[in-house]
């Protein structure tokens, strides 16, 4: 990716109730994951339950991550519910 | 080797497969997950399964792969289903080949215990009176946190 952006995709219950499968942001220096969830909660309404009582969990470039772990350009990051398979 | 898939599986000829493992090969453990009748909700219909394309198999491989660094491994195999499941159907199968039980069983319930609340999958259950995304449990998290 060239551009200057990072993918951010939802998933199962976080998927259906902010009816997004995933949008795009801008990168900008020494941004968080947990910026992004913070940004995205203050948007109010539904965003507000990235920040609420349920924990999100959070992925970046696919493997596990932290509210600090940093994103960049070209990153995909992710957030969803605490897993239920097997 | 690991496989997603919606479509069904053969727990008979998965076992076969991990039987021609080789001769050092001295037992198998597998294990079958399937869908029942009652979790969240009571009257279970079937299940809607969401996951997380290619991480899914990265973090069961990572599994997998510490297994084998903790008990003999001779081979392993992991398949889980995707998409909509009625009831009775297999979701999940997990099938290791050690020199010994010891190693077999604990290296099976190992990678089940730990896929359950590491692998990114989602379960919706699917009733007369609607859906519901199940919620992760905490003896789920309790079993797996007994292997760390």
């Amino acid at each position: 990716m060239s551009d200057n952006t990072i993918t951010v995709r939802f998933f199962a219950r976080l998927r259906e109730e902010l009816d997004t499968e995933q949008l795009v942001i801008e990168a900008r220096p020494g941004l968080t994951a947990g910026d992004v969830l913070a940004d995205l909660a203050s948007q109010g309404g539904p965003w507000g339950q990235l920040q609420g009582d349920q924990p999100v969990m959070i992925a970046v470039n696919q493997a596990m991550a932290k509210p600090g772990s940093a994103v960049e350009a070209g990153d995909e990051l992710a957030f969803f519910p605490p897993v239920t398979g097997g | 080797m690991i496989s997603i898939q919606p479509g069904d599986f053969d727990a008979a000829a998965e076992y076969a497969a991990l039987r021609a493992s080789g001769a050092g090969t001295g037992a198998i453990a597998t294990f079958t997950g399937l869908v029942r009748d009652s979790g969240d909700l009571q009257g279970v219909t079937g299940l809607y399964l969401e996951h997380y394309p290619g991480m899914t198999q990265q973090v069961i491989q990572e599994l997998v792969d510490e297994a084998s660094k903790r008990w003999d491994v001779r081979k392993a195999r992991v398949i889980h289903r995707v998409g909509r499941l009625a009831l009775q159907d297999q979701i999940v199968f997990v099938g290791v080949c050690s020199a010994h039980r010891g190693d077999a069983f604990a290296a099976c319930e190992f990678i089940m215990d730990a896929l359950k609340t590491s692998a990114p999958f989602w379960k919706k259950e699917i009733t007369s009176g609607g859906e519901h995304w199940v919620e992760q449990k905490d003896s789920d998290l309790e079993r797996s946190q007994g292997w760390e």
